[in-house]
């Protein structure tokens, strides 16, 4: 402040201001520009798990639409996926089904809205924000994993285990059961407990903290789960129940489901465009199990399937790629018997493998099956079920629906009882994603939905409009007073204005961030708020003139430099809110803080770097008599 | 406007707003005691957020009769349903407290399937919201913690940034607002839900942007003005800030009524609460963020020296001062220097020149709380 007061005031802007400033404009036009085309109806196919896409699939899907006279706007493969745009809603639908019935159960066929956004734009990342699902409608589910239970399980699978480390070193206990958050092992006398207490402190002493206990009636020891070992469990039960969820989510083929962890024990599920939410909450509520059968090697499974009839004793099941598979009726084990799964590698063959454990009556029956079926195969049937209401007759019928799926089947190269590895998998992800299923389907901790919102379609576009609106009709009134009030400082102030919502669109497009209903407010108390710079900057200039009776140059340079601090000072403390309210939020808030925190932002460059650089095309560096403010 | 008539020395109007600051402190208690007595006859309207529950809104192609629905409703076993009208007679918000022994992510289903059953037309369904006990009570918690947080970071940033009393004002202020949007929540009976307690936070920004604005022009008056008691200088920095406090609340009026009349019936709750929250924030930035501050004893000298009994920024004052005496010392040497170098080597002005102009630099970063300090060794200096 005291330099300026020194040297002549011409008000020029360097050259690189100006530069800045363009190029920011046309960064912002470049990346807002693509909310400005609509969307195209397309159909997105992704691969069901272990299938991938090749050059055949393209052409047998070109094919089928061909054939069936549906008319393709552009197909494109992608990411493992195609994306096939048509040119009304009429071909989409038609399109989906044939797709759906040309690849069935090998690919997950969607709905989708793709943004036809030019391929110049494209080429250079633009694409339209990203709405939420208040403004695009569908689904949003928080699921609560109980992890009381999936803790309490994992006690219970040490049960078996911890019976039979004891036997085998000869120690004999008289009881290993639950007792509230802890395993007791309880002994018929002190030496025997010692012992006993030696022999798990080995095995044990990492997983568990352990601690004796002489004065209940039986000596016993007591087994606590490490901290560690407490979050390894709960984070090994939220990875399972995401795994699960994805699955079935497939199932509603929704083109863009978002699946996520939040916080230590919930999931987020969203599922745009989703119509039908009764069917959603019903696929995401089954129930899983497991089955392990025998596969029956003396029928034709094909055969079979074509004709319905299943050789005597066995029944057609399939593969999750579709493959038909006969296996025999009965049961072996099922998914309460299993104690844990896990993946590793095969130190013999070095391949993928997959480890298994079943409890007692678990190992007991298999140990039996396995003795007198050395060189068959065995499988692995994943179930679920659930209950579905479906239209019937036009009637609403609730209907048990159970799917089947064969996750694996392999030869059994020995016998063996409650420990066994399915080997020889193809890769070591094959591996997980089957120990994951094998979890999933016999040791899920229970989860429920603890929050829903959704909306339907046409609420969504209501919001969109009626956002739209507000936005528009709030800028145009903000434009009147401004232009009103400050006469050519309101319009230079207006142009800013205008290019702060074209940079607020244009970040929020480059960001991908969410535009939620409550975002679209915030995008307009912005446009409220932001004229306030200019406000401070026109006031403090008038001011200036007519007060201090400041040469007009002088006034105009003093009015920027003065309200410079005051704009800081607030736009920081209303964005210390902002902050605040991002962190604390949920969904839409969320949105809501964003757009506001970005439109804080960027008016503070738009209102006071923008004006000031036409203010200073137009006045600076030469006489002016009057200014118009 | 045509300007150079009024030109009286420091403002553009000259309404003396501090001489009602004690009856608007007097209304604002009135108004806060009115708030809390509203929450507590009427009690707050929570939404669904706060208390879970089941919220469905249906949209039907035809006005619906409400006594109609409810019996449907109470047919169906849903006795405890609230019905209402959302926006116009065709649409409708069903509300049902959470229950025990209901499964009620599948709650919405049955709803939905009993009034399908009842109505030979075809309902929309337009939006389920379901929030289960648990984590209504997290958004409750998080909620409050929310306003909370955002309240003790202002404390803060105004106390850092001008002086304890205008932090204490600004924040008065602000719970002012608060207290009163709430109380009109309360009394008027409006649902608040999640978008309400955004709206408030989004209140606490435009309030406290509102007060800043005045408190900066106050500091800057308190530095400028040679004369005037503290509650002059206010009213001056009131009156110079008037037209901006004006312009800017009713440009922010004016989109926040496009969006309540625009935006829907989901955004209306929004809305209302920013309209209130700016309207009594623009009243007590004036009133009750300067009043305080005022009535706290704030002075000239509090924003000139060091002041002993400031905690807070104890040690910024002591480095400020620390600085200070440096520069004073160096100008000094300088003055020194320059007083003996006079009359002759010309050659080595530019040199000093230089060092003197980094002076003035340099104490632009000290510039805030030392400039008229500065000033004032200034003139001591030159006599």
């Amino acid at each position: 402040m005291f330099q300026t007061q020194q040297k002549i005031i011409s008000n020029k802007y360097p050259a690189w201001k100006y530069l800045l400033l363009v190029v920011a404009t046309i960064i912002g036009i470049t990346y807002a520009l693509p909310n400005l085309f609509g969307e195209d109806p397309a159909v997105q196919i992704s691969p069901a798990k272990s299938v991938t896409f090749n050059a055949d699939t393209q052409e047998q899907v070109a094919n089928a639409l061909e054939l069936a006279n549906v008319p393709v706007k552009s197909s494109v493969f992608e990411g493992g996926r195609f994306l096939i745009r048509f040119e009304g809603t009429e071909d989409q639908l038609k399109a989906k089904s044939i797709l759906k019935e040309l690849l069935g159960r090998k690919a997950v066929v969607a709905l989708n809205l793709a943004p036809s956004t030019p391929d110049v734009l494209r080429s250079l990342g633009a694409a339209p924000m990203y709405l939420g699902l208040d403004l695009r409608g569908g689904v949003h589910f928080l699921m609560d994993v109980d992890m009381e239970v999936a803790v309490s399980k994992a006690y219970l699978r040490y049960v078996d285990e911890i019976k039979s480390v004891l036997r085998e070193n000869k120690i004999r206990y008289l009881a290993v059961e639950m007792d509230g958050n802890t395993l007791a092992v309880k002994f018929k006398d002190l030496p025997t407990m010692e012992a006993g207490l030696a022999v798990l402190n080995e095995k044990y002493s990492e997983r568990f903290i352990l601690k004796p206990n002489e004065e209940t009636s039986s000596p016993q020891v007591q087994l606590r789960f490490t901290d560690q070992t407490i979050a390894e469990t709960q984070k090994f039960a939220l990875q399972q129940n995401i795994t699960t969820l994805r699955n079935r989510v497939n199932e509603l083929a929704v083109a863009e489901p978002v699946i996520q962890q939040q916080g230590d024990r919930r999931i987020v599920v969203q599922l745009p465009g989703i119509q039908d939410t009764a069917r959603a909450k019903e696929i995401l509520g089954a129930t899983a199990t497991l089955e392990f059968r025998m596969v029956e090697e003396r029928g034709d499974a094909y055969r079979a399937e074509k004709t319905g009839y299943a050789p005597h004793g066995s029944i057609v099941y399939h593969f999750r790629d579709g493959r038909p598979i006969l296996l025999k009726r009965g049961t072996i084990v099922d998914g309460e018997n299993v104690v844990s799964a896990s993946s590793g590698i095969d130190p013999e063959q070095g391949s993928a493998m997959v480890n298994v454990s079943l409890d007692g009556v678990g190992g007991r029956k298999m140990l039996a099956n396995t003795k007198k079926n050395v060189g068959n195969r065995m499988a692995v049937v994943f179930i679920e079920r659930r209950v579905e209401t479906v239209m019937e007759n036009g009637v609403k019928v609730k209907k048990r629906i159970i799917t089947k799926d064969v996750i694996n089947a392999a030869v059994i190269r020995g016998q063996f009882g409650d420990r066994f590895q399915i080997t020889g998998l193809d890769s070591p992800q094959e591996a997980q994603d089957l120990a994951l299923l094998l979890r999933a389907g016999a040791l899920a901790a229970p989860m429920e939905i603890v929050e829903e919102r959704t909306v339907g379609p046409s609420l969504g576009q209501d919001n969109i409009n009626q956002g739209f609106m507000s936005v528009i009709v709030g800028f145009i009134l903000v434009l009147i007073m401004m232009a009103w009030r400050y006469k050519y400082f309101g319009m230079v102030a207006n142009v800013a204005l205008g290019l702060n919502l074209v940079i607020i669109v244009a970040v929020l497009s480059m960001l991908q961030a969410t535009l939620t209903l409550p975002g679209i407010a915030g995008i307009v108390l912005t446009v409220g708020m932001a004229v306030d710079a200019n406000v401070l900057i026109f006031e403090r200039i008038r001011e200036e003139l007519r007060i201090r009776g400041t040469s007009i140059q002088a006034a105009i340079h003093s009015g920027y430099e003065k309200a410079f601090v005051t704009i800081a000072d607030a736009n920081i403390t209303t964005l210390l809110a902002a902050v605040v309210l991002f962190s604390f939020g949920t969904g839409p808030i969320k949105g809501f803080a964003i757009t506001l925190s970005i439109g804080i932002l960027t008016s503070m460059f738009t209102a006071i770097v923008g004006t000031r650089a036409i203010i200073n095309l137009m006045y600076g560096n030469k006489r002016v008599e009057k200014l118009s403010i | 406007m045509n300007s150079a008539e009024i030109k009286n020395e420091h403002q553009t109007t000259n309404i003396n707003f501090m001489a009602q600051r004690h009856l608007a402190l007097a209304l604002s208690a009135i108004l806060i005691a009115a708030s809390f007595a509203g929450l507590w006859v009427k009690g707050l309207n929570f939404g669904i957020d706060f208390t879970g529950g089941t919220l469905i809104e249906l949209s039907y192609p035809s006005p619906v009769e409400l006594p109609e629905l409810r019996n449907n409703l109470v047919e169906s076993g849903f006795g405890q349903a609230i019905v209402q009208h959302f926006g116009s007679a065709e649409d409708v918000l069903i509300r049902i407290a959470p229950q025990d022994g209901l499964n009620s992510a599948q709650l919405s289903n049955q709803v939905m399937d009993a009034l399908a059953e009842a109505s030979e037309e075809e309902i929309t369904l337009r939006r389920v919201e379901f929030v289960g006990p648990q984590v209504g009570d997290e958004l409750t918690e998080d909620g409050a913690l929310a306003v909370l947080y955002a309240l003790f970071g202002v404390l803060i940033y105004v106390a850092l940034r001008f002086e304890w009393r205008f932090s204490i004002g600004s924040v008065a202020a602000l719970i002012h607002d608060v207290i009163l949007t709430i109380g009109v929540f309360a009394w008027t009976g409006m649902q608040f839900d999640l978008t309400v307690l955004a709206a408030i936070l989004a209140v606490i920004g435009y309030s406290l942007n509102d007060t800043i604005v005045v408190f900066d022009r106050v500091r800057e008056n308190f530095r400028t003005m040679r004369d005037g008691t503290p509650v002059e200088v206010t009213n001056i920095a009131v009156n110079q800030m008037l037209s901006r406090t004006i312009m800017t609340s009713l440009t922010t009026l004016v989109v926040l009524l496009a969006l309540f009349f625009l935006g829907g019936e989901i955004i209306h709750g929004f809305a209302t609460a920013l309209i209130v929250g700016v309207v009594v924030g623009t009243y007590s930035s004036t009133y009750v963020a300067s009043a305080v501050a005022l009535l706290l004893g704030v002075s000239k000298e509090d924003l000139m020296k060091a002041p002993k009994e400031e905690e807070n920024s104890e040690a910024e004052e002591a480095e400020l001062q620390r600085l200070f005496l440096e520069q004073e010392a160096k100008r000094e040497a300088l003055e020194a220097k320059r007083e003996a170098k006079k009359g002759g080597q010309k050659t080595a002005e530019p040199e000093e020149d230089k060092e003197a102009s980094l002076l003035v630099e340099d104490s632009s970063a000290v510039e805030k709380k030392s400039n008229v300090k500065k000033k004032q060794s200034k003139k001591r200096t030159k006599k």
